[in-house]
């Protein structure tokens, strides 16, 4: 029988939850990195028990841990003194570095802060880490301040893909309320040299050569927060999201509006329909209906949690316009949580799973597609990050 | 000439390094911040750039260094530490600023 294993970034550390297809009884294993924020946590469509984890702290920076044996033990790779105690190698797992180089490096421009002036790029963290879906050892990093890595030695060492900070609208970048973060990576499976991301708050961006070249990909968005709403550059995408087998058909919830795209990014038109709200964060796509997606909608900018004190997952079986509320077994009333944007995942059991974790420390999920929920846990720290595995 | 240094350092960095308590290193030549955190990182990659930054060297602006009951947190990172550290006497803490609650 096929399994589930869902794993849980927090404030406080990570966590593993696991079922068999029925998702009725878990077993919950944690806190792993206790203490630590883990932002994301995903693991390689390859090998199902290689696992990478984004460790990072206020005061000790980034950690990139890895797992071998589906999340029992952990490393940090290249960093560990079991590796070798006569010349121990050095910590390159953690060392995020910008490309300056003459040869390869675009010139490491300035962005846009806050109030409109410029600002040096800055590492910060890793928001996203998303393996290769062939290779176990490929991963690629999305970072703040804004840039793509890929390690191709199961995240040992690191390397920006500097062709997408130093095509040129860097400078226009600015960030979000939650820093100038890459928190999007989409691997095409038909197309292994297209690679789309999103950053907050610049927009989505598409390379079709594996990370040569980039260009943005924002015609027909609109933020009401630029001097010019329909600008190429500068909006504040907060997720994206594509069914595997129509890789040229995107969802994204924006800042505020909910987007589709037919085209691969080449133009966007707005499906936020009868939302109660089109604030929110995340967006995903039923495994096995292209046309089924799933958006958690947000009051405001200003007051994020749901409208009405209601827990509400919106349904649209249409691809957009037409959405419905999915409440059965979440809050009705007083309920003030968010659902941040990397938050929500689908599993691939003949009937899709969803999951999604909340500020509140539940991770919720529903084994039918959407139409009941129940929650795994309850009482964990604030949820970063939720993403799943369907495992055999 | 070889020394054994003894240096305390933050919990979660403890729990990163697979270490208990106080960490004793070898440090050769002069004693100083730099000498000690290089001997530190080289024992312990795990833990590069989680006190100092990896290129610019620069201490993380959460982190102090204290000896012999004195803030060397804004010392060169090439000024002889104390003594009493340099002959093992006294331990090198680097402790995370409280902050945050």
């Amino acid at each position: 029988m096929s399994k589930v294993r869902v794993l849980a970034g927090t404030r406080k550390g990570a966590f593993i939850l696991e079922s068999d297809g029925k998702r009725q009884d878990w077993n919950v294993s944690g806190p792993f990195f206790a203490g630590w924020e883990v932002y994301h946590m995903k693991g390689s469509p390859a090998d199902p028990n290689r696992i990478f984890a984004s460790q990072t702290s206020g005061w000790f920076g980034q950690i990139i841990q890895r797992s071998s044996d589906g999340g029992k033990t952990w490393e940090t790779p290249g960093g560990g003194p079991e590796k070798s105690p006569q010349g121990w190698p050095m910590g390159e797992s953690n060392k995020f570095v910008y490309d300056e180089s003459k040869e390869t490096g675009a010139p490491l421009t300035t962005h846009q802060w806050y109030d409109g002036t410029q600002k040096p790029w800055v590492f910060k963290r890793v928001w996203h880490l998303e393996p290769s879906l062939s290779d176990p050892d490929t991963v690629y990093a999305g970072i703040e301040d804004a840039a793509i890595f890929r390690s191709t030695d199961g995240a040992t060492s690191w390397q920006e893909m500097s062709g997408l900070r130093g095509h040129g609208t860097g400078p226009q970048w600015q960030p979000g309320a939650g820093g100038m973060c890459l928190h999007t990576i989409i691997l095409d499976r038909k197309d292994p040299g297209r690679i789309y991301i999103a950053i907050s708050a610049a927009g989505a961006f598409r390379t079709d050569d594996s990370g040569k070249s980039w260009k943005p990909i924002n015609r027909g968005l609109r933020s009401q927060f630029m001097p010019k709403e329909d600008v190429e550059v500068g909006h504040c995408v907060h997720h994206v999201a594509m069914h595997p087998d129509r890789p040229d058909v995107l969802f994204m919830q924006k800042h505020w509006d909910v987007m589709r795209s037919d085209d691969a990014g080449e133009h966007w038109r707005e499906v936020s329909g009868n939302l109660p709200t089109d604030f929110g964060f995340v967006i995903d796509v039923h495994a096995h209906e292209p046309e089924t997606i799933y958006v958690v909608p947000i009051k405001s900018d200003g007051e994020h949690y749901p409208p009405e004190g209601k827990l509400r997952v919106y349904r649209s079986r249409s691809g957009g316009n037409e959405w419905e509320a999915l409440t059965n077994g979440l809050p009705q009333a007083n309920c003030y949580v968010n659902v941040l944007r990397d938050a929500m995942a689908v599993d691939s059991l003949d009937d899709c799973g969803i999951y999604f974790g909340t500020t509140g420390g539940q991770v919720y999920c529903s084994p039918d597609g959407g139409d009941s929920w129940s929650p795994i846990v309850r009482d964990l720290p604030a949820v970063l990050s939720v993403e799943v595995q369907t495992l055999p | 000439m070889l020394v054994m240094i003894r240096v305390v350092i933050p919990p979660h960095l403890r729990t990163l390094a697979h270490v208990d308590g106080e960490v004793k290193l070898e440090v050769e030549g002069r004693v100083t911040q730099r000498s000690v955190l290089d001997a530190l990182e080289a024992r312990y990659p795990m833990l590069c750039g989680t006190v100092r930054d990896h290129v610019t060297q620069a201490r993380r602006p959460f982190l102090r260094f204290f000896a012999c009951q004195e803030d060397l947190s804004h010392e060169s990172p090439d000024t002889p530490l104390p003594e009493a550290v340099a002959n093992g006497t006294e331990p090198f803490l680097i402790v995370g600023a409280i902050a945050g609650g």
